[in-house]
């Protein structure tokens, strides 16, 4: 039995509906950097719509355009079939970090909107009372948010945003900075408010990167891919509440979303544009995921134990890891070759082998020819520095390079990871006390 | 909500209590009428610049009075202006480029040298009544309170966190509301630490405010500074002691009943997760309840009149969206702006140009004298900035590591801290006028007073915030003697002096006006040295002199800062910044 209809019918107007919006970043020099592509999204009545991705892919930004906090670079976005003029949506947000204001009682806290929005103070309380009521915080009115613990927080959290009676609930990875069974509890009683019809939301849209916390509540799940962000995949979950994390169908799709997570089409991409792509100096930068060559030798080293070849999706869980902090290493040693992914599967590559057997000096030698070999920004840094008589760059040099492909944000940590690696491939020595980097004569 | 402060008494003694407090708040509410009545009169009495200041003891009450009133007001000023000036930059990127390298600099000018115009302006639009001069004196210490904290409120906003600003834009609160209850709680604690060196610093230029010759004139406003200097002048050592006592008992009385209940209170708005254990330990508030009566005013009237001007703009803001759906004022702001922006700079243009041609009479051979009593300053400054690390390292540690020594010796090193240097400088040129070099001593002496506090505090807290797992590293590999302070201790604490350097030198480029030049029994003392040529110059109304001198300082402590100590600064907090 469905509890709400999960696929609208086509009569149906959205909520939020957002065209062709997408973001980018335009350079002094007139290129642009692209955060997310041209992306078409619906919000409809009566649905959980649940956004995933792994972290730094633009989701955030995504959820921040829709709402009306972050201007889009082009596209437009629709409020009932209207471009929003004047008054904002009534939409609230959960915040990840709660975002209470401390300073003041919880509430205080959840009379805040209400008294934006110019009711007088015995309608507040009334209001903030029943809400307050609602979400289980009853008897903590008067406390102050640092008395409470994590969940009780972003009960207010909850609470403040539930208050102002919105159309649409955003939920920007609410229980993330919850234990996990604390998120579990809270994740019970959203439900519980939503399919008892005990608030009058019409629609929640959640951000998340947690898999299996967007199959147990959403009615539609979208995959967002990265470099630019876009979307990668988009599915109905179609199981009656509450559902069964054992049940075969729950399973099922968790692996399927995992595959999709894992999707080697992205990551050969990488690979091919780091082999053809020469060291010309106005070439396409590739993305470096922000890891260090040691946790990659570790995943190397239980891929080779475990036969050459392990279930991503089983690894994770076997390490009590959540797909965002497994991906980034996995993308490195796809990126340098050591690695395959196929169907989910990762398969250790000859070169892996090797590196996976190989004292310290080995696998440095390793990591330092397919360094070369793969990622065209260390090749270039190490042709610049061979260009010089002194051996010797300043950062900021290859920080202006990065900039041009880059936000300034991203382009600084470009550069950080970029270092880490050329250091432990002992490419180049870096004084951080002087920002030089000086080339490793071997 | 708080507990009444009583209710843990018995009932017989709550009875006595509550009467005796009712006795207190009649005499201190006669006591304030009283004042506002002496105030009143002699502030709107005929001028009397030239006061005769009384050596009774009798006359102290008095006289602490109007000190407190001007400190008051000028603090009162300074706050809301620098809440503008702040908020202004904060929230105007445009403003921004202008106002915070403006601030830098305004920070850098010596308080002491805008004293002859100040005067000599205020004299002027209000000649016949005392006011003028007592607002000329407002509105120097005002100068010399304002800067750091309109710096601190501006970086506090800067640092507002993002899901903050984004959960009050969400739910659509409106400029003020987002004003006082997202920007004002998160700036308090600094505004409070702020306010309370602010305020120091305002006794500090309050003994020079109040008495100064000027000219030909000589200005004289009954308070605590001119009755200390006025007793040193005479050498009288009994009126000396009955002075200082009564500052020093004002002081105290100031810090446990404004400032510590205003600290216990701020803690509120510290912005953190977690409630911390340890809590700041007041023996006085645990004596007049949980809140005195500046935050019961806040509970009582303040908070309700916030609240409902929240109310009615948040109303008013949804009747003007309904009226105006797209609202469209861009343009005559950008034009008000231009016109603003013109005006500002012909203003600046006119007064440069006045400056330079009041400058133009002045030799090369003026010039050179000028920047040789520079260089004199600077040895003197940087003596003194050395003298005092010298001392209050050493100290600093001790007390920081140590916590049986720092419950006796900070607040006692607070309370020294708190008696402004010009206070006791009479006293101290008593000393050392006979001695041979005596003024130099004096003047040396008066910029230690002044500024070694800041550098003593902040080594405290460097050498407290020292994580005992390296202690125990150190000793573990036999760290002794010089090895432990090289390896361990002064690296830690690098950031921390470096911090308190940085104030102190600033402070005592300031000092040097009052140390180095000083009217003292009938006679002028002074040695040679940017600030006695500052004071001189003001003292016999050579505005050239004293317009060249005081660029020349506020370019070298600008120059200074951003040579030497920001580059410290910012060696300090990459390298020796311990993250944990």
């Amino acid at each position: 039995m469905l509890a709400r209809m999960s696929t609208p019918a086509t009569a149906v107007v959205p909520i939020i509906e957002v065209r062709q919006i997408e973001k980018f970043y335009t350079q002094p020099d007139g290129s642009r950097v692209q955060v997310i592509a041209p992306t078409d999204l619906a919000i409809y009545p009566g649905q959980i719509l649940a956004l995933l991705g792994p972290s730094g892919c633009g989701k955030s930004t995504l959820l921040r355009m829709m709402t009306g906090l972050a201007p889009a670079s082009a596209g437009s976005v629709l409020w009932h079939g209207q471009p929003v003029r004047g008054e904002d949506p009534n939409v609230a947000i959960v915040f990840q970090s709660f975002a209470l204001f401390p300073w003041l009682t919880v509430l205080e806290n959840v009379e805040a909107p209400l008294e934006a929005r110019g009711f007088p103070s015995i309608e507040r309380h009334r209001r903030a009372l029943r809400i307050i009521d609602a979400v289980g915080l009853d008897g903590f009115e008067s406390a102050y948010p640092k008395e409470l613990s994590g969940g009780m927080k972003q009960r207010v959290g909850v609470a403040r945003a539930l208050v102002v009676e919105p159309e649409v609930l955003f939920m920007d990875e609410p229980f993330s900075a919850l234990d996990v069974l604390t998120a579990e509890t809270l994740r019970g009683e959203l439900l519980e408010l939503w399919l008892g019809h005990k608030i009058p939301t019409r629609a929640i849209f959640i951000v998340t990167h947690n898999i299996e916390e967007a199959v147990v509540l959403a009615d539609r799940i979208i995959v967002l891919g990265k470099n630019p962000a876009h979307i990668h995949a988009d599915f109905n979950v179609e199981m009656a509440q509450p559902r069964d994390r054992k049940a075969p169908r729950f399973l099922e799709l968790v692996d399927a979303i995992y595959r999709v997570l894992t999707h080697p089409g992205l990551r050969h991409d990488l690979v091919e544009a780091a082999l053809t792509t020469g060291p010309a100096v106005q070439h396409r930068q590739i993305m470096l995921p922000h890891t260090r060559p040691g946790g990659m030798a570790g995943l190397l080293e239980i891929v080779a134990d475990q036969g050459g070849r392990v279930d991503l999706h089983r690894l994770a869980d076997d390490l009590s890891l959540e797909v965002d902090a497994l991906l980034p290493t996995v993308d490195t040693a796809v990126l340098l070759g050591l690695l395959r992914v196929e169907e989910g599967d990762a398969i250790i590559t000859p070169e892996g082998q090797e590196f996976a057997r190989g004292d310290i000096q080995t696998r440095k030698k390793i990591f330092r020819n397919a360094a070369l070999a793969h990622v065209p920004l260390l090749r270039q840094m190490e042709q610049s520095l061979k260009a010089k008589s002194d051996r010797t760059l300043p950062d900021e040099f290859f920080r202006d390079l990065l900039d041009e492909h880059f936000s300034d944000d991203e382009a600084r940590r470009q550069l950080e990871t970029a270092i880490q690696w050329g250091r432990y491939a002992e490419i180049f020595d870096y004084d951080a006390a002087t920002g030089k980097l000086t080339l490793t004569e071997v | 909500m708080l507990l009444p402060p009583t209710a843990a008494r018995p009932a017989g003694a709550r009875w006595a209590w509550a009467f005796l407090i009712d006795i207190a708040v009649f005499l201190f509410v006669f006591a304030a009428i009283y004042g506002v009545y002496a105030i009143g009169r002699s502030w709107l009495g005929p001028a009397v610049p030239q006061a005769q200041i009384s050596q009774s003891p009798r006359a102290l009450p008095l006289y602490a009075l109007y000190s407190l009133v001007r400190i008051s007001l000028a603090y009162g000023l300074s706050l809301v202006f620098a809440l503008g000036y702040g908020y202004l930059a904060a929230s105007s990127r445009r403003a921004e480029v202008v106002l915070v390298p403006l601030l830098d600099i305004l920070q850098s000018i010596p308080v002491l040298s805008f004293l002859p115009g100040v005067m000599l302006a205020m004299v002027a639009l209000i000649p016949h009544r005392q006011i003028g001069v007592e607002l000329g004196s407002i509105l120097l210490i005002f100068t010399g309170q304002v800067w750091n904290i309109a710096f601190s409120f501006y970086s506090s906003l800067k640092s507002v966190p993002r899901e903050l600003k984004e959960a009050a834009r969400i739910y659509r609160f409106g400029r003020w509301q987002r004003f006082v209850e997202l920007d004002l709680p998160f700036a308090t604690i600094g505004l409070v630490w702020n306010s309370m060196m602010s305020v120091a610093g305002g006794w500090f230029f309050l003994m020079a405010c109040e008495m100064f010759v000027l000219g030909d004139r000589d200005f004289r406003l009954p308070g605590l500074g001119s009755f200390l200097q006025t007793a040193a002048s005479n050498g009288n050592t009994r009126a000396i002691v009955w002075g200082l006592s009564a500052m020093i008992t004002l002081i105290v009385l100031l810090d446990q009943l404004v400032w510590r209940p205003i600290i216990v209170w701020a803690d509120k708005f510290k912005f953190e997760q977690v409630e911390s254990t340890s809590a700041t330990p007041n023996t006085f508030l645990n004596l007049i309840g949980r809140a005195s009566l500046v935050i019961r005013g806040y509970r009582l009237v303040l908070r309700p009149v916030l609240h409902s001007l929240t109310l009615t703009f948040a109303i008013g803001a949804r009747r003007a969206a309904e009226r105006l759906p797209t609202p469209n004022k861009q343009s005559p702001r950008r034009w008000l702006l231009g016109i603003f922006a013109a005006t500002v700079m012909v203003g600046l243009g006119f007064a440069v140009f006045h400056a330079v041609r009041e400058m133009s009479d002045l030799h090369r051979k003026d010039y050179f004298g000028l920047l040789r009593s520079a260089g004199l300053t600077f040895v003197r400054v940087n003596a003194a900035l050395l003298i005092g690390a010298l001392w209050t390292v050493p100290a600093g540690v001790a007390i920081g590591s140590n916590p049986r020594l720092a419950r006796v010796a900070q607040p006692l090193a607070q309370l020294a801290a708190s008696i402004p240097a010009t206070a006791l400088f009479p006293v101290i040129l008593l000393f050392f006028i006979h001695l041979r070099g005596g003024l130099e001593i004096a003047a040396m002496s008066l910029m230690l007073l002044g500024t070694q506090w800041y550098i003593l505090f902040n080594v405290i807290a460097g050498a407290m915030a020292i994580p005992s797992d390296l202690k125990e590293a150190a000793q573990i590999f036999g760290f002794g003697g010089w090895e432990r302070w090289r390896r361990l201790i002064l690296p830690a604490i690098f950031p921390y002096l470096v911090t308190g350097m940085v104030t102190a030198s600033g402070g005592a480029w300031n000092a040097s006006i009052v140390a180095e030049y000083f009217h003292f029994q009938g006679r002028i003392v002074s040695t040679a040295g940017l600030g006695s040529t500052i004071s001189r110059a003001s003292d016999s109304g050579r505005f050239d002199v004293l317009l060249a001198s005081t660029l020349i300082m506020a370019t070298v402590v600008v120059l200074i800062n951003r040579l030497v100590w920001r580059r410290l600064y910012r060696l300090a907090s990459s390298r020796f910044k311990l993250e944990t």
